[in-house]
């Protein structure tokens, strides 16, 4: 056994962003981090991997607008080479061969969805409306530790007077409506606003997405909030690309940790986190190093750090079984595919710009709902629904000209099939339920493949390190969000063990890559160590 | 005896003049926003504002730069003649380059900025944003050179963006791979070529006679195809060019011919021009004045380049001191998409923003839904470029 005596005032377990943030605003205060991640590349689900010569894949996550503006800020990631490009366009494809094209210009919207139904066209100012709102109660919270409700510490009962605070800036009705949009589901809420089937499915996608829930189970209209408060630049709403790939942002923020001094360490998955009298002392790698510190960060799971890297008997047990219960159950996949060149889609006119953003296939709820039931019965979904980009389409970085990278989101792939591990041949049958619905649409497409990579929850799982290949580190609904998140009474980092802390997407505000839970966790554990915390802003005043 | 009729075209109706590249543009645009360049009509944006500052700083953009106003200098004494005129000393400049310059008044107060071109020292070109022909015509006193304007002549093309080296060699402009910043070439056709632009970014001007103007487009517009091409307009590039801390004239500083006002006008010393003035020249105009002024500190001024916390763009906001004192005023601020900043360019009063620099707000008035939000931001005073991008500079360009 070979253990290294450096001592180090932080180890971080994972180079994910979120760890990533969490390390760099830990140097910046003058600790000393290292941080170690178990593949041989960084970033987690946030990466550009070269997969076939020449063509770089965003092989996880593939749009950013959650990103926090005030985290590239203080970590000065643009000087770090991050750029974020806005994207222009998006569609819905009908099965009866029209399109409902989605543009960044209202009245184009407008007129779109009036070629749908007219009422909707004009329903949709107060939908968007009504959902700013919720997103303007929201976005205050997402920089901030969640209170715990059951203690008395004053900051606690401040943070609480907070959002009670934040809440009564809500009219009596606007505050009912508020607790109805947390827990309701996003096909209910579109029926209040819209009829046309199609422009109903083109707007609960969001609200279904990285979620194990159908687009009529309650809590999904939270899960659409979660996706619509992103921005690009002050436009809430709208999404960008990472130039460069989803990794562009890791190797930013990598970038700016190692300009601050900091240490980190490819290859080195963690086995197991050293205890000693309810404290932590280290870190014990798979290939049998160790490296000491007293306080140690997780950016994995919550299940995988409680569950896999620290024993049971050092955990109270009440903690380990709120542990087991936190949903985090995988309901997606993703085909990655190099194409040869831009693929046609008939039904829309040549050199509309809405196949430059998001693609769709679903045209009711009704499908994404029965999408669902193949899940729910344990398998892949045999017409899933997609959201599918071409970010080589407004990037240049990515493929050689003419040559393009397509990123398929897949909606629903379970974590096993009928209960049994996914095989060669079934992967392959879901790869082609996948090309098989986008051929429908763009005749010649299965031509222009290069390259694909399936991914169902299990490679999610064994490569990333997500627990059942969730997405988010865990469901985004509201019995798991705020002060629940990832567990009541552990939602502010820390853990019932001293000097183990959780930075990931488990923890508040939860998934997507935002940087808030990584910054959040930092600002705790700089509290704890008595340091500054004056380098990490406040969050930008919603106004 | 009947008078002669003279036929000509009432000015009434077409204040704004087409440029070359007029219909290329029109042809794109979507919603019809023109703005007047100096009587020319000229585009704020052509399709979305957003997306074609993205196409600067991610791919290709092509913004129409025939509006500037062009002087071509010819004759046996045109460097004294400019050594005369301009602050800096054209001797010094190599042929085939450009040189970013300006000139002042008797009074030392800039009369504008501009590019000065230089063919050979018998032959040059001044571009710049404001008429000048008198100024210039008696300046020209007692040389022996001709001097005319030929902004009409001669159509320009801004091509500027990560990708724009690799849309100029898909058009068969592989000589491009050898220009340095600030180099130009002329190929034939009397099509000239520089490595220059507005956007601090990687990027080319075209100047080319006006009859070239549409096939060059197409030629252009073919080989970006693949590589994002966008056409833009102004209010993109204005974003840009505050990202890499360019003034403009009359918007960030007055210039003296505009001026009403008698504190309006500025020497290059208050809008951060200093380090052009070649005091080693014998005479240019305004050095007397100049050497007095900064002989007995009479600079009032002195422009700033700002970081401000949060998140709204402070256009036009006050400076304070302390929150208390005015100190300065901000002339252009945006939002910078790239640093993800608000940043601002500002004129401020010495010895603010000099030997002052800390403990400065700026209010800012953010008006939503008829009602301001009003707040108090701290600045700080940083360098320029806000922006700094390698492949700005780097030899041979980068491909994207
Ligand atoms: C397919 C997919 C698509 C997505 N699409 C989007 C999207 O478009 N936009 C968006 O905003 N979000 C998207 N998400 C969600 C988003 O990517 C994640 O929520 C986010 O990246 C998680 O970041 P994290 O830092 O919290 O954790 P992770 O990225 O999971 O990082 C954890 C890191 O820890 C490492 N690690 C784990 N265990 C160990 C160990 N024992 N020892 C050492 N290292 C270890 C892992 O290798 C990994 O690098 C997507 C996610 C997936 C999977």
């Amino acid at each position: 056994m070979n253990s290294q005596h450096k001592n180090y005032d932080v180890i971080i377990i994972g180079a994910g962003h979120n760890g990533l943030v969490n390390a760099c605003y830990l140097q910046k205060a003058g600790l000393n981090v290292l941080v170690l991640e178990k593949n041989d590349w960084i970033g987690g689900a946030a990466v550009s991997r070269e997969l076939t010569p020449n063509i770089l894949y965003s092989n996880c996550s593939y749009v950013c607008s959650l990103f926090r503006p005030e985290i590239m800020r203080d970590l000065e990631l643009p000087k770090h080479g991050l750029q974020i490009i806005g994207i222009e366009g998006g569609t819905t494809f009908t099965q009866d061969g029209r399109y409902l094209a989605n543009y960044r210009n209202y009245h184009s919207k407008r007129r779109e969805m009036a070629r749908f139904s007219v009422k909707d066209s004009e329903a949709y100012e107060r939908y968007s409306r009504d959902v700013t709102r919720q997103c303007r109660f929201i976005q205050p919270l997402l920089m901030r530790t969640a209170p715990d409700p059951a203690s008395f510490k004053s900051k606690d009962i401040g943070e609480i007077f907070y959002l009670i605070k934040q809440f009564n800036e809500l009219s009596p009705d606007q505050m009912a409506e508020t607790i109805r949009f947390w827990t309701m589901s996003i096909s209910d809420y579109l029926d209040e606003y819209f009829e046309n089937d199609v422009i109903k499915a083109s707007l609960a996608l969001s609200g279904i997405i990285g979620t194990a829930l159908g687009p009529m189970s309650p809590g999904t209209a939270y899960v659409l909030l979660h996706h619509y408060m992103g921005e690009v630049d002050g436009s809430i709403g709208s999404w960008g690309y990472a130039r460069g790939g989803m990794g562009a942002i890791t190797q930013a923020l990598s970038s700016s940790f190692k300009s601050f001094g900091g240490e980190l360490i490819t290859e080195s998955e963690v086995e197991n986190i050293l205890i000693k009298n309810n404290q932590a002392k280290g870190v014990a790698l798979k290939n049998g190093n160790e490296f000491y510190s007293s306080n140690i960060v997780s950016n994995a799971d919550v299940k995988r750090t409680f569950l896999k890297l620290v024993d049971d008997k050092f955990l109270p047990p009440s903690f380990v079984k709120k542990v087991k219960n936190f949903k985090i159950r995988g309901s997606s996949g993703k085909v990655n595919i190099g194409l040869d060149s831009m693929p046609d889609f008939p039904a829309v006119p040549k050199g509309d710009p809405c196949i430059k953003g998001d693609i769709h296939f679903t045209d009711s709820i009704e499908r994404m709902e029965k999408a669902y039931d193949d899940w729910k019965n344990g398998t892949w979904s045999k017409d899933p629904f997609l959201d599918m980009m071409i970010p080589t389409a407004t990037d240049p970085t990515m493929a050689p000209p003419g040559k393009h990278f397509m990123s398929c989101f897949v909606q629903y792939c379970p974590p096993k099939v009928y209960g049994k591990d996914w095989t060669q041949e079934k992967k392959e049958a879901f790869g082609e339920t996948v090309i098989k619905q986008i051929e429908d649409y763009s005749p010649g497409f299965r031509e222009k493949i290069i390259h694909m990579e399936i991914r169902t929850p299990k490679e999610l799982e064994d490569e990333v390190g997500l627990t059942e290949g969730n997405i988010f580190q865990g469901e985004l609904t509201f019995d798991q969000l705020l002060f629940n998140r990832p567990v009541p009474g552990y939602a502010q980092y820390r853990s019932p063990l001293k000097g183990l802390y959780i930075c990931g997407s488990s923890t508040h505000p939860g998934g997507g890559v935002m940087g808030a839970p990584g910054r959040n966790a930092a600002i705790e554990i700089l509290k704890d160590l008595k340091k500054p915390t004056s380098h990490a802003r406040s969050a930008y005043e919603v106004i | 005896m009947k008078k002669e009729l003279i036929k000509s075209k009432s000015n009434f109706n077409n204040p704004l003049k087409k440029t070359p590249f007029y219909e290329k543009f029109s042809s794109q645009m979507t919603q019809g926003y023109w703005y007047d360049w100096s009587g020319y009509k000229a585009a704020s944006i052509i399709q979305d504002q957003e997306l074609e500052y993205f196409a600067i700083r991610s791919t290709t953009s092509l913004f129409d730069i025939s509006p500037l106003i062009k002087y071509r200098i010819k004759g046996k004494d045109t460097e004294k003649f400019l050594n005369k005129l301009t602050v800096r000393n054209v001797i010094l400049q190599k042929n085939n380059t450009v040189q970013y310059t300006l000139w002042c008044n008797d009074d030392g107060h800039v009369l504008d900025d501009g590019t000065l071109f230089k063919f050979s020292e018998f032959d040059y070109r001044l571009c710049c944003q404001e008429r000048h022909l008198p100024w210039l015509l008696d300046t020209a006193i007692g040389f022996d050179i001709e001097l005319f304007e030929e902004t009409d002549l001669v159509a320009g093309l801004s091509i500027q963006g990560p990708t724009s080296a690799s849309v100029l060699n898909n058009a068969g402009l592989s000589i491009i791979n050898t220009l340095k910043p600030f180099d130009f070439v002329t190929i034939k056709k009397n099509i000239l070529i520089s490595r220059t632009g507005f956007t601090g970014d990687l990027g080319y001007e075209i100047f080319l006679p006006n009859q070239l103007a549409n096939n060059f487009w197409d030629k252009i517009w073919e080989a970006g195809k693949y590589l994002g091409i966008k056409a833009i307009g102004f209010n993109a590039l204005n974003i840009a060019r505050v990202e890499t801390g360019f003034i403009v004239a009359n918007s960030d500083f007055i210039t003296a011919e505009h001026a009403i006002r008698n504190n309006r006008t500025r020497n290059p010393d208050e809008i951060g021009l200093s380090w052009m003035v070649d005091m080693s020249k014998p005479f240019f105009n305004g050095k007397d004045a100049i050497v007095k002024i900064r002989k007995n500190n009479l600079s009032k001024y002195v422009f700033a380049a700002l970081e401000i916390d949060g998140k709204e763009p402070a256009d036009g906001a006050i400076i304070y001191h302390d929150k208390k004192h005015e100190v300065g005023i901000i002339t252009t601020a945006t939002w910078s998409p790239t640093a993800k900043k608000s940043i601002a360019l500002a004129s401020m009063k010495l010895p603010y923003g000099q030997k002052i620099k800390s403990n400065l707000w700026v209010e800012i008035y953010a008006l939503r839904e008829l009602e301001y939000y009003k707040m108090m931001k701290k600045v700080s005073i940083v360098k320029t470029p806000f922006v700094k991008l390698k492949r700005r500079t780097l030899t041979p360009p980068l491909k994207n």
